[in-house]
């Protein structure tokens, strides 16, 4: 009897193992179906990659996605020029000179940072940010570049401070002795020691942190503005990939061009975050090989 | 002879100089949530009341409470952890009791990265084509809520996978030594060794599922219903969504209540944070071995 019990729960819990996969798998096929009428029919490559005309409810439909691409690239960009030196010199303060009940309360607000929803980030953006960047840059709109570039820097953060400070975790006390031993003080031991020894967990947590940056959907829709434009400065408002999905999804018919160009920009997200956390991935057990 | 040399001293000089700028970057990274939390609490502090929390919007949303969607957030919530937790908890016992180091192993765990990983628009969707159309189940709190449980089963899996490879493993040993199966100890040591850890993970998960927006957006929340839902095929509506459309798409609503409405959504959110992490800290405190 207990043997039956053991095996049945063995299956159980096996099915239960290979779950993520099957989603994983599962995201892939549904949105590869629905987009699938789109790729192999209106879509041309050529105009989705080179054009900035994204109008799928013309009559005459045109599905240039060069701009929303654009848009997310600078957003996303922008955010990490904030986020990336933040991040790390955090997860390096955190890591290597906090102690006690300091590191603990820092460790507590960076996760709490991580806490907080993206629709209330992109509220802040609107109601908070978008007045005070009018004000202090005295420009005609505040929702732009600037504005979701900051907010998606805070956002980006925690993620990556919390796998950096690992990956410095991660490298032997002993080897910090070792420095520390022959007259290093704990600034040059961070530059020679600890910094090359993680460098592979740190660019991992970069890594994730821009896909993070990448795949953020409503705080970018709320405070970048939501037009579409080739940006040429920190305040020109642009239009993401994934703002473009959320809002217009409601009022596409199911089926429809329109419907499947929204789930081909679908496709697109997919295969990049993946390629990014696939990349990161190998970058972090590359490190473990060693 | 041990006299600092100007050498010495330019290193230690750097030294300093090195923590006080990494002090200071973490302070600006956590400073904006200080600031963020006190905005929100000044301006949307007085729409509060008891009659915001239980009353249902008025007047095109410019005036009364957020009870409908406070109610549909717990939908949401407790409809995706029945769906997440038992599966997230069998994906964390396969992982860290029975899974050997092999090349499926690997996979599962690239693939729960990669769905942690995905946008929540992308799980959006999967959700809109996976559930709302292909099974059928419509607009509704079940499609939404599944859509929700695809989403955070990476959270549940990671935190539960953690505690159970807490316990230490001459606990099973000792178990399996006295003739019981692999089952047998699974459910007689290891889970109740590792209940308030894998507890924990589910109260973050809660945090998690009740604040996100994108994953809801069209498979189950709606801007308005008067009534409260009764069934998980109703639509409703929810706190995050609640934020967005009034924030961006209603006209004339008050500040005061758009600031209350986002007051709301994250001391719920910050609230279970809070849990989650005083019962780790209070669960290390308690640790036996």
């Amino acid at each position: 009897m207990a043997w039956y019990v053991d095996r049945a729960a063995q299956v159980f819990v096996f099915v239960g193992g290979i779950s993520a996969i099957v989603f994983i798998a599962g995201i892939f096929v549904f949105i590869t179906k629905e987009g699938l009428d789109f790729v192999l029919g209106p879509l041309s490559l050529g105009e989705f990659f080179t054009s900035i005309e994204w109008r799928p409810t013309s009559n005459n439909p045109t599905y240039g996605a060069l701009a929303l691409i654009v848009g997310t690239a600078s957003v996303t960009g922008f955010a990490m020029l904030l986020s990336v030196p933040l991040s790390l010199g955090a997860a390096l303060f955190i890591a290597e000179f906090a102690t006690g009940k300091t590191r603990e309360t820092l460790k507590i607000l960076v996760e709490m940072l991580a806490a907080i929803p993206s629709v209330v980030w992109g509220f802040v953006g609107m109601s908070i940010m978008h007045p005070l960047i009018i004000r202090v840059f005295d420009v005609p709109l505040g929702l732009g570049v600037l504005n979701a570039g900051l907010i998606l820097g805070l956002m980006a953060a925690p993620i990556m401070t919390t796998i950096a400070e690992d990956a410095l975790k991660a490298v032997p006390d002993t080897y910090r002795e070792a420095a520390e031993a022959l007259g290093a003080t704990r600034w040059e031991v961070i530059v020679k020691v600890v910094v090359p020894a993680s460098r592979n967990g740190l660019l991992a947590a970069v890594l994730l942190g821009v896909g993070r940056g990448f795949g953020e959907t409503m705080a970018v829709l709320m405070a970048s503005g939501h037009a579409i434009n080739l940006p040429t400065s920190v305040f020109d408002s642009v239009r993401a990939l994934t703002a473009t999905i959320a809002a217009e999804l409601g009022d596409t018919v199911q089926g429809g061009n329109h419907w499947g160009s929204l789930f081909t920009l679908g496709i697109l997200l997919f295969i990049v975050t993946f390629v990014i956390n696939l990349t990161a991935d190998i970058v972090v057990r590359g490190i473990r090989k060693k | 002879m041990f006299a600092a040399t100007p050498l010495n001293r330019r290193s230690h000089r750097n030294q300093n100089v090195a923590r006080a700028v990494f002090f200071l970057m973490t302070v600006a990274l956590v400073i904006p949530v200080l600031i963020i939390v006190g905005t929100l609490v000044v301006r949307g502090g007085p729409a509060l009341s008891w009659e915001f929390l239980f009353t249902a919007p008025r007047d095109n949303m410019t005036a009364g409470g957020i009870l409908p969607a406070l109610v549909g957030t717990i939908w949401l919530v407790v409809v995706a952890l029945l769906a997440s937790v038992p599966v997230g908890v069998a994906a964390a016992l396969y992982l860290s009791e029975y899974a050997p180091d092999n090349l499926l192993t690997r996979t599962i765990n690239l693939a729960i990265i990669n769905l942690a990983g995905v946008p929540s628009i992308v799980h959006a969707l999967f959700g809109v084509g996976a559930f709302v159309y292909f099974f059928r189940f419509g607009a509704s709190i079940l499609a939404a809520s599944l859509t929700l449980a695809v989403m955070t089963l990476p959270v549940v899996i990671v935190a539960t996978r953690e505690s159970l490879q807490a316990v230490p493993q001459a606990f099973r040993e000792a178990c399996w030594n006295m003739g019981a199966t692999r089952w047998q100890t699974i459910r007689k040591v290891v889970l109740p060794n590792s209940i308030s850890g894998i507890l924990t993970g589910v109260i973050l998960e809660v945090s998690r599922t009740a604040g996100e927006t994108a994953p809801i957006m069209f498979t189950g929340a709606t801007a308005f219903v008067a009534f409260l839902p009764e069934s998980v095929f109703d639509q409703t509506m929810a706190m995050s969504y609640h934020l967005y459309y009034i924030a961006t798409q209603a006209t004339d609503v008050p500040e005061q209540l758009t600031f209350g409405v986002a007051l709301v959504l994250i001391a719920i959110v910050l609230a279970m944070n809070a849990v989650s992490i005083a019962f780790r800290v209070y669960l290390r405190g308690l640790k036996k071995w």
